[in-house]
């Protein structure tokens, strides 16, 4: 029940991009057709529920104060924390390499629709912003910063597709000369996220 | 005789290409320029109004909506990433020539990390209830678009000096855009300005009420967009056909 409350609060009430504004680069340059929105959106999917939880082990296990100990207990006073920004970074690069090339190798059609995807996603504020909220929220365990991961995915991927079929829709009306293409996006992302917004409080 | 002349004037023409080459690496072009030439301003004003990352190259959007609920985070930010920027884009145009081009990337981030690590642990240290504000956006800087753009499309070609106003200027515009932004959306959604009360009494006991709803997340997006469309209006040739 826990878990299921965490999936829908990480999709719906603290959506990445609604809430936070994360992954919002990406969200305004690959809206442009719902095609393109699809693919961003599945690679992160499946980079974040990746990253998150790897993420969660590095920092249980190497970088929080005391985290050491289970190499040899005079690392008790051991705090890694400083380190954190250029571990996650790291590890988000390499699995996004690593990722590419899985994908790649084994599901040839998935990486031609994804291809020039993936490596964008590397540096992509959503996955990072990810990593950070998961180290803030201090997850009981690998289950839960999973199911964090997964949830956020889906949060960006439902963002991404609404406003892309809003924008397809959005060539046929009249906006106003100055408003047109980025303007006009930013407003409807302000009214989705205040849509968004009637999700919260709820409660499982 | 003719040997030792031969050779003192080959000596000096490697002095010469030595210092030519130094300059070529200093500053990207074979020609001195002085140090605030009009094409070196231009990297300054350029992204201030005309190509500004945030309104016109839409990059680095992600942190910037966040943190402009008030004024002094929004400062503190910019001043975060004028150092990040400007360093950042230094170092790389210094290792640009010895940076093998297919892992340029983690280079990029590798520098960028450690640049905002030196801000996160001053910030720390010395603004502490700014930090705990701005929370992961202090972190979120390494994966700001502007700064892997600005990397990859400048310093990876240019001249240090010229990097470093670049680094400066883009650094700027997008400051520009979040005090603006955190402007508005402090006076309207709380009344204040960097914490000081600014409406007065006067105007509350007419029966004005502070929006509330400026406070919201929704809202920067709107403001944003009207940032967007006022500046468009004044400078048409930023329209764009669909």
């Amino acid at each position: 029940m826990e878990l299921i409350n965490l999936f829908t609060k990480s999709i719906f009430i603290e959506n990445m991009v609604f809430a936070y504004f994360l992954g919002m680069c990406s969200y305004l340059a690959v809206s442009k057709t719902v095609k393109t929105a699809v693919g961003l959106g599945a690679a992160v999917i499946f980079v974040l529920a990746v990253t998150v939880p790897v993420n969660y082990l590095i920092d249980n296990y190497f970088l929080q104060q005391g985290a050491l100990t289970w190499l040899s207990p005079q690392f008790a006073e051991v705090d890694l924390s400083f380190l954190t920004f250029i571990m996650f970074i790291a590890v988000i690069a390499s699995m996004v390499q690593l990722v590419e090339m899985t994908v790649e190798k084994f599901a040839p059609a998935l990486y031609g629709a994804l291809g020039i995807f993936l490596p964008l996603i590397a540096v992509n504020c959503a996955i990072l912003g990810g990593s950070l909220f998961m180290q803030q929220k201090d997850f009981i365990g690998i289950h839960e910063a999973g199911v964090y991961g997964l949830g956020s995915g889906i949060g960006f991927f439902l963002a991404i597709l609404g406003i892309a079929a809003i924008r397809e829709k959005i060539a046929y009306s009249n906006v106003p000369a100055p408003l047109k293409g980025l303007g006009i996006t930013f407003i409807i992302t302000g009214l989705m996220a205040i849509g968004f917004m009637s999700f919260m409080g709820i409660d499982l | 005789m003719m040997k030792t002349e031969n050779n003192i004037e080959t000596e000096k023409t490697s002095e010469v290409s030595k210092k030519k080459e130094m300059i070529m690496f200093l500053s990207g072009s074979e020609e001195k320029e002085h140090f605030l030439s009009k094409a070196n301003r231009k990297l300054l004003t350029d992204p201030l109004d005309d190509n500004n990352p945030i309104t016109v190259q839409v990059l680095g959007i992600c942190s910037a909506l966040a943190i402009t609920v008030q004024l002094k985070p929004a400062i503190v930010m910019s001043l975060a990433v004028v150092f990040v920027m400007a360093f950042s884009n230094m170092i790389i145009s210094i290792l640009r020539n010895s940076i093998p081009s297919r892992i340029r990337i983690i280079v990029q981030l590798v520098v960028v990390a450690t640049m905002v690590i030196l801000v996160d642990q001053i910030l720390k240290a010395f603004a502490y209830d700014v930090s705990k504000q701005l929370s992961i956006f202090i972190g979120l800087i390494i994966t700001n678009c502007i700064i892997m753009g600005r990397l990859e499309a400048f310093a990876l070609g240019n001249g240090i000096y010229k990097s470093f106003l670049d680094g400066v200027g883009n650094a700027a515009g997008y400051g520009l855009i979040l005090i603006i932004v955190a402007f508005f959306r402090e006076l309207f959604g709380s009344g204040t300005l960097l914490g000081y009360e600014v409406i007065p009494e006067a105007v509350y006991a007419a029966g004005y009420e502070d929006n509330g709803f400026f406070l919201l997340s929704p809202m920067a997006l709107v403001v944003v967009g009207v940032v967007i469309w006022v500046q468009r209006s004044r400078n048409r040739k930023l329209i764009e056909e669909n």
